[in-house]
Parts: structure tokens; sequence; C-alpha cells
């Protein structure tokens, strides 16, 4: 139940933007990226979202949320794969020690900007 | 209409203050682990266990974090290191602005380990840095075999687990294999030592932090 958190810190890194562009800009999208393995439930954040922004001056502001999965490479064959419920074993060639590339992330994307 | 790339994380800010605090810990060259489980795992326990058996000269600091209550500071005091009880007052997670305020005013100099007990949460301490070396996860025999399934995020990022009150065993329908093979199988590389309050696997823990603090001290292990 940290999601109201990532809300405000997603605001609070908006709000520092906004700042650096012309006077009256407008900010229509947030666009995050959320990994599987970051720890954090896309439907709270989504609600968390909804209050938080509610009544504010981001009460036109769109979330839009690429969810990544977690992906595997192997350091052996460099066979690249997704992580099939949790497993982490290379399908190819059965080396158990890969390592994560993907699925970690817990970022802004983008924003969109009204003209 | 038209789009900016942000490309910034989102706890930029905690991460900015855990980058800190790391640097801080890397010039006092102290071990810091962050140990987190579910509520009611041990990890009290466990840290009473290791301050009963710590070298009295080593300098052992804890930051204990919980939602409300002084008790789990006055519970591990008793053994003679300085503990702080961080008291959230709701939050379900220690972040790096807390840890910075509440080390504020400790000197850091000539500390050897500190150790922060995080709130009892398998979730949200996931996805907060604290500038540690180690994540440990603490997984007790009266949990269900297949929690590394269900909240796989923290079995991936902690380096070690302790599988805890394994003198239960044979009262409880826990299959540890089946639990170690759940932790390997979404962190093939995790360590895993299975412990008990009366003392089971005590040993191999102390001698894991004496290890770790070891290679501190040499400059062997940086955290990046």
């Amino acid at each position: 139940m940290h999601e109201l958190s990532i809300v405000s810190s997603v605001l609070d890194q908006l709000e520092e933007l906004k700042k650096q562009q012309p006077e009256g800009t407008r900010f229509s999208k947030v666009g995050l990226r959320v990994g599987e393995l970051a720890g954090v439930d896309v439907d709270c954040l989504r609600f968390g979202f909804e209050c938080v922004v509610k009544d504010t001056d981001w009460a036109h502001l769109a979330l839009e949320i690429e969810q990544i999965e977690r992906r595997q490479r192997c350091p052996g064959c460099k066979e690249e794969f997704r992580a099939e419920n949790w497993a982490t074993e290379c399908p190819k060639c059965g080396e158990a020690a890969t390592i994560t590339i993907a699925g970690e992330e817990l970022q802004i994307a983008y924003v969109e900007v009204d003209e | 209409m038209s789009q900016i790339v942000v490309e910034k994380k989102v706890l930029n800010e905690n991460q900015k203050l855990a980058a800190e605090l790391r640097e801080k810990f890397r010039q006092h060259k102290i071990l810091v682990v962050n140990i987190i489980s579910s509520p009611g795992s041990g990890k009290t326990t466990l840290l009473e266990r290791t301050l009963e058996r710590m070298d009295k000269s080593k300098r052992v600091v804890l930051l204990t974090g919980d939602l409300q209550t002084e008790n789990d500071a006055k519970r591990l005091a008793q053994w003679g290191f300085p503990v702080k009880q961080i008291i959230t007052g709701g939050t379900c997670h220690l972040d790096a602005k807390m840890i910075e305020k509440h080390l504020a005013d400790w000197p850091l100099d000539g500390f050897d380990v500190l150790i922060i007990e995080n709130v009892g949460n398998l979730v949200c301490p996931t996805s907060y840095d604290l500038g540690e070396h180690f994540k440990i996860v603490i997984l007790s025999v009266t949990e269900g075999e297949d929690k590394p399934l269900k909240y796989p995020s923290i079995f991936v990022k902690s380096e070690l687990m302790i599988l805890s009150k394994v003198d239960l065993l044979p009262y409880v329908p826990f299959d540890a294999e089946l639990a170690k093979k759940n932790a390997r199988s979404v962190h093939p590389g995790i360590e895993i030592i299975e412990t008990s309050s009366k003392g089971e696997g005590l040993d191999e823990w102390m001698k894991w932090l004496e290890d770790k603090l070891a290679a501190v001290k040499s400059g062997e292990l940086v955290s990046a």
C-alpha cells in the first residue's frame, strides 16, 4: 500500500518539470512504466492516482501505465526470454543462473503536453 | 499535442538520498543490511539472537521500523548496542529520508555494522533503496512455501533468505525443500540459511555477517 507515496512522487516530479516549461504549459497525460518486479500494484496505483488528483490542478491529467514483463538473459548461450511463472532457468540450455534484464522498472516515461 | 520524454525513476528523490547514504557508508566502511519480512516472521528475534552473539568490540547500531510503539527498540536495547526506533506513523515501509533523519545525530565514524529492521511487509519495502549493501528476506516455516512465488520481488532483490523457526518443522506442514526450491526459482543465486531462535543456523548467520563485514573493511565489498 505504498502506491499513494508513489503517486505523490510522480506529481512532485511533474511539478518540477512543469517549472522548466514555458508559462501556461498544461500536461494532459503522464506515461509510467512499471515492471512486474517493482513491487507496485497497478490497480492500486490507478486508484491512488484518481484519489490524489481529484479536485486539484492535476484533475485533467490522464495516466497511462505500461507494464513490463520480467525478462532474463542467459550468460551462457545469450538467449533472452520471458520468465514465465517466475521460472528463471534458461529454456534453451538449462542454465540456472540467468540475469534479469527487464521487469524492475518504476519510471516516468513521458508526459504529453496540450498545445 | 506533443510529448516530452522524461525517462526518470519515479522514486528519484529516494534514489538520490540512498546514493548519498551509500557514499557515507562507503567512506566510513560500515556494512549495512536491510532486513525485510512479513509481520511475525522473526526479524526482532533474529536480531536479539544476533546481538547476544555479537562480539562486543564490534560497533553495531540498529534502526528498527514500525508503524507504532517503541517495543522493538526496547527489546533490542538490552544488549548494549545503540538502537533507535523509527515510528512511521502508518507508512508501510522505510525510505531513505527516514534513515538519513535518524542517523543524523549519530557519529558514523567508528561504526562497523548498521542493521535496519524494516516494517513487517513483503511488498512496499522492496521498492525503497536505503543505501544498504544487502537486503535480507526472512521466511518462517509457519508461512506458506509459496511465498517466494507470491511475492517474488523481494526474493529477487535479496542476497540472503533466512528460513526461520526451523525448530517448528516437526509440528507444521511446511515443506522446507519446496520453499527453498521456490526461492531459487525466482532468484537462482539467493543464499539460504536455516535458523531457529533455539540456536540452529545462528553460527552460520554470524559468519555470513562477519565475512561481509570483513569484505567491507578491506574495501573488497562496495555497494553499487
